[in-house]
């Protein structure tokens, strides 16, 4: 190997790194603007949660211990895919994708069982239509849901293209993307947690 | 050339370790479970209760943001810590700004029966 290869091959790495930074970066500012749109839902949801109409409030809907469920298993998601990130620092593709499969079907778990507790509630009569309460509870808490849905769909095409493509530059940028996508739902979902379900219950 | 074998995660991302993402996951679940009992088995002053559990939901967040999202490990200028300071100073203003304001609509507004004359006395109209 010549002296200019070596050249070539340090400035092809160095562009790599510098496009897989620059993107880090732009995904980070997205999450931002993303942040301030769940801001705004949760001031509506502040405003209106004790406008019930006659209806049930938090209190007398939300059962605790299912919230719980539904908050440790996205917290030990969010574990794992930090797991998929520290496996693809190792290149070790095989890991990257057991640790995101675990991360999927935990995703699903959450999801179902959110979505469980969304029927049921509509099912009762307390759909978002009920009352301001249930409007701002069901937009906050199903956007959130939305976005898990979205990440679900993303970690699916993920292990998709680390079995097919493997550890590509491409595909671990994306993966430390969707790392810190997943990482900003479980942040969200803590604040879900607390002013939603727990101060209901206070 | 193997020093020159790609390192294709971005820079800012190549930090943590097991021990790392573990110990923040472990704080995070113990900082769930503290809000979590705190709010089921103990029957403390409301105002308290909830300022504790919204303390515990922020430093909850710090936590994940340093152990998960590994802020503060990226060389200056941070501008990830600078853009989420400013994302956090707009949350800040809208949420409160929307419970101020709309409090204090609320505390300004009439029955319907004041309005009423409100406004039959504005407009002079003749009973």
């Amino acid at each position: 190997m010549t002296n200019s290869q070596i050249t070539n091959d340090v400035i092809t790495v160095r562009a790599e790194a510098d496009t897989a930074s620059k993107t880090l970066f732009g995904f980070w500012v997205y999450i931002m603007t993303d942040l301030v749109l769940f801001a705004s839902l949760f001031a509506t949801y502040a405003v209106l949660h004790l406008n019930t109409f006659g209806g049930p409030s938090a209190r007398e809907l939300f059962s605790l211990p299912y919230v719980l469920t539904e908050t440790l298993l996205l917290l030990v998601s969010s574990y794992t895919v930090g797991l998929a990130v520290l496996a693809l620092h190792k290149r070790a593709a095989r890991q990257v994708v057991i640790w995101l499969s675990v991360t999927f079907l935990l995703g699903l778990a959450f999801l179902g069982m959110e979505l469980s507790e969304f029927s049921r509630l509509a099912a009762d009569g307390n759909s978002w239509q009920r009352s301001g309460f249930l409007s701002s509870f069901f937009t906050l808490v199903g956007t959130h849901g939305l976005h898990i849905t979205v990440g679900l769909l993303w970690i699916g095409v993920m292990i998709g293209q680390v079995i097919r493509k493997g550890l590509t530059p491409g595909t671990s940028r994306r993966l430390a993307l969707l790392s810190l996508f997943w990482h900003f739902l479980d942040i969200v979902w803590i604040f879900i947690f607390t002013i939603v379900y727990l101060m209901g219950a206070v | 050339m193997k020093q020159h074998q790609p390192n294709t995660a971005a820079p800012e991302a190549a930090q943590g370790s097991v021990m790392t993402y573990t110990i923040g996951f472990l704080l995070s679940v113990i900082f769930t479970l503290f809000a979590y009992f705190l709010v089921v088995d103990y029957s403390i002053s409301t105002n308290v209760l909830t300022a504790a559990i919204v303390v515990l939901a922020v430093v909850q967040m710090f936590i994940q943001l340093i152990f998960f999202l590994h802020l503060g490990q990226e060389s200056r200028p941070r501008w990830n810590l600078i853009v989420l300071l400013f994302a956090l100073l707009v949350v800040l203003i809208v949420v409160a700004g929307s419970i101020w304001i709309m409090n204090n609509l609320d505390t300004h507004m009439m029955t319907p029966a004041a309005t009423n004359s409100y406004i039959i006395q504005d407009e002079r109209i003749p009973q």
